[in-house]
């Protein structure tokens, strides 16, 4: 046995529970992520979030696509909803303008919202829709066995890629900053403080909200690109990564090996997609315009 | 229960089939709509983005037909009645959120003013060659409602059916126009609210405790709830279990997809939609559905005045097909002639549901305008010999 590993208790009491619980759906524990993927972490920080922000859990839903991250919204207590490959952001938009007072939450994975979804995600930050979006960025297809993504860093080798990616990847940061984002943050998975603070200030901030998290795989990244497991990650991440709030979207371009800047990027405020929608209709009908009534179905 | 009169534009119109069938998903309650333009199916989404805003509700031009066909899915859960629009290559691109309709079992409406295709085919002509497609065009087994109006005024009558079936089957619903429908002018009655039949949605009375949000009732049909009721619900498109959680094992696969498919058995027989006349002598059947039945309506007038015993059985709701009417028609008939703007697509189902009782004649039409009553006269008269 080496010195080095954490101590761990002889026994579980009976008793034992974990806080974030009452967050999740523990009747589909145990969960498909394999060991030291880094969502749970992040489902872990989410559930944090949704406590210290007091957000109205009844009034929450997740909305995610296809892939690893995909399975999130399947394991959160909320209302939840599973729906299409890259489709998560549109069945979001629904969701938000059929009822404003919904929080919706998108939660899902590089490929998912960057490749299939790619059109929906800068559409949704052009209209600053009042949807926070997370993406889990393990820089691979995991669920399909490990194919080359629009963020996987150049030269890496991947099972689409057996000779090295060669592509450029999305900046993801700078790319929704372009497309109009409120917010935008990125950290990695060993930033677990920083992850559930920064997804506590997206619950409360108006319009749409981008949280980029680096998480390892070590199953389908780093075997086979021979980067090591789960703790080698958490170890690149905690000496690659550098703290620049506010640091130009231009300088947050991510490398197989280099330097991670982490951070918050932008938060500024615009009027949202309904604002903007009420005050031309507003503008132009007067009192003609009826607002939509929440849940209009009542029927 | 009746129509909410704010959607209701009550009084005799002049209007096209597309502006016609706005005014029916009005009336039947929708309030929100996600949409993409495409000809000739625009004009739909055109009078509901000036009309909704002094209604009350939701009208958003998403980037594609991708997004249309799933933002009014958020909006179904969320409460709303929705439904978005399209033609040919944009019915393409909605196919696999159809199947996430049907497999979620999401009430909704899908518009399609069909165009003559493949590909971009003929955008501003048109066809009937999308019917196959409006049954099978999502992969996998799950059931289908179409309904195939002929006139402006049905055009109307027939949106409030396609919500409220959607509604009754927690299904997507096509309504399948064709452009001549789309575009043609006719007067439209639109009734007064309290006389529009409206189906309310299958709120559950059960609380959160003991509701399972695919457990279904004695119709097969399970109720529901919307996101912010309190339940926890999930909604997933893999194959899932009476509570929604995922469970991708052949039992559970085998009575989901089986309850898809037969949970619209009723509508396929007993309920089927569809008008006949002069069948009491036919010895020849004309079955056409949308413009062509229009159409074919001078060939069966032709055909009568040269004696020859002609009838008509128009469809309606042309999914699920009504197999056994017209099985027991097949077995008192010389023939069934098929008109149809495509190079046969319905005429496979009524060969296959006349089991070789009676011939089945095919009147195909590649598309770009419609039949030549002549031609379909001609296939009533061969028939008859």
């Amino acid at each position: 046995m080496s010195d080095t590993l954490l101590e761990v208790l002889p026994e579980i009491p009976e008793d034992a529970h974990n806080p974030v619980e009452p967050f999740l759906r523990m009747d589909r524990m145990p969960h498909i992520w394999c060991p030291g993927c880094g969502i749970g972490t992040t489902v872990n920080c989410f559930a944090r979030a949704l406590q210290s922000s007091q957000v109205d859990l009844k009034k929450t839903v997740i909305v995610s696509g296809i892939g690893c991250t995909g399975r999130v919204a399947g394991y959160a207590n909320l209302d939840s909803f599973h729906t299409t490959h890259g489709r998560a952001i549109p069945f979001a938009t629904g969701m938000k303008l059929a009822n404003p007072e919904l929080n919706v939450v998108v939660y899902s994975g590089d490929g998912d919202l960057f490749a299939i979804g790619g059109n929906h995600f800068i559409h949704a930050a052009r209209r600053n829709m009042d949807i926070k979006v997370v993406c889990v960025n393990n820089m691979i297809y995991a669920m399909t066995g490990g194919q080359t993504a629009p963020t996987t860093p150049g030269t890496s080798v991947t099972s689409t890629a057996p000779y090295g990616v060669y592509e450029p990847t999305f900046n993801l940061p700078a790319l929704a900053e372009a497309a109009g984002a409120s917010y935008v943050a990125r950290w990695t998975t060993f930033h677990v403080k920083q992850v559930a603070k920064s997804m506590e200030e997206m619950m409360k901030k108006k319009g749409f909200c981008f949280i980029e998290i680096i998480s390892p795989c070590p199953t389908l990244y780093q075997r086979r690109n021979k980067m090591g497991d789960a703790l080698d990650a958490m170890k690149y991440y905690k000496e690659a990564s550098k703290v620049r709030n506010g640091a130009p979207t231009s300088e947050t371009t991510l490398s197989k090996t280099g330097e991670i800047v982490v951070g918050k990027f932008v938060d500024r405020d615009r009027p949202d997609y309904l604002e903007v929608l009420k005050a031309q209709m507003v503008s132009v009908l007067g009192d003609r315009y009826t607002e939509p009534e929440n849940s209009c179905c009542e029927c | 229960m009746h129509a909410d009169p704010k959607g209701v534009l009550t009084g005799v119109h002049f209007i096209d089939g597309d502006h016609a069938c706005c005014e029916g998903l009005l009336a039947a309650g929708a309030r929100f709509s996600s949409g993409y333009p495409i000809t000739p199916s625009t004009e739909v989404v055109e009078r509901f983005a000036q009309r909704i805003p002094t209604v009350g509700g939701v009208f958003i031009q998403m980037e594609d037909e991708l997004a249309a066909s799933i933002t009014l899915q958020g909006a179904v859960w969320a409460g709303a009645k929705a439904f978005t629009v399209t033609s040919g290559p944009g019915f393409s691109l909605m196919m696999e959120h159809i199947g996430l309709a049907a497999m979620t079992e999401t009430p909704c409406v899908f518009v399609d003013v069909q165009r003559g295709g493949p590909s971009t085919g003929l955008p501003t002509l048109p066809a009937q060659a999308d019917m196959m497609q409006a049954r099978w065009g999502s992969h996998g087994d799950y059931g289908m409602i179409a309904l195939c109006p002929n006139s402006p005024q049905e055009c109307f009558d027939l949106a409030i059916t396609a919500f409220n079936l959607a509604e009754e089957f927690r299904t997507p619903v096509m309504l399948m126009l064709d452009e001549c429908i789309g575009h043609m002018t006719e007067k439209v009655v639109i009734p007064e609210a309290e006389k529009i039949e409206v189906t309310p949605r299958r709120w559950t009375s059960e609380p959160p405790e003991t509701f399972q949000l695919f457990k279904p009732k004695a119709d097969m049909v399970p109720d529901m709830v919307k996101a912010g009721d309190g339940y926890s619900i999930h909604v997933t498109g893999l194959t899932h279990d009476e509570r929604g959680y995922p469970n991708m094992t052949v039992d559970v696969q085998d009575r989901s997809v089986r309850r898809l498919v037969n949970k619209l058995t009723p509508l396929a027989n007993e309920r089927a939609i569809f008008e006949t006349a002069d069948l009491d002598d036919a010895e020849v059947v004309v079955v056409s559905y949308g413009i062509t039945s229009r159409v074919a309506q001078r060939a069966l007038k032709l055909a009568r005045e040269q004696g020859i015993k002609a009838g008509k059985f128009r469809l309606i709701s042309a999914w699920p097909f009504p197999t056994e009417r017209l099985r027991a028609l097949a077995g008192r008939v010389k023939a069934m002639v098929v008109p149809e703007i495509n190079l046969g697509q319905m005429v496979l189902e009524v060969e296959r549901a006349a089991a070789g009782k009676c011939k089945v004649i095919p009147v195909s039409h590649a598309g770009g305008t419609v039949h030549n009553p002549e031609v379909i006269l001609k296939a009533i008269v061969e028939a008859a010999r």
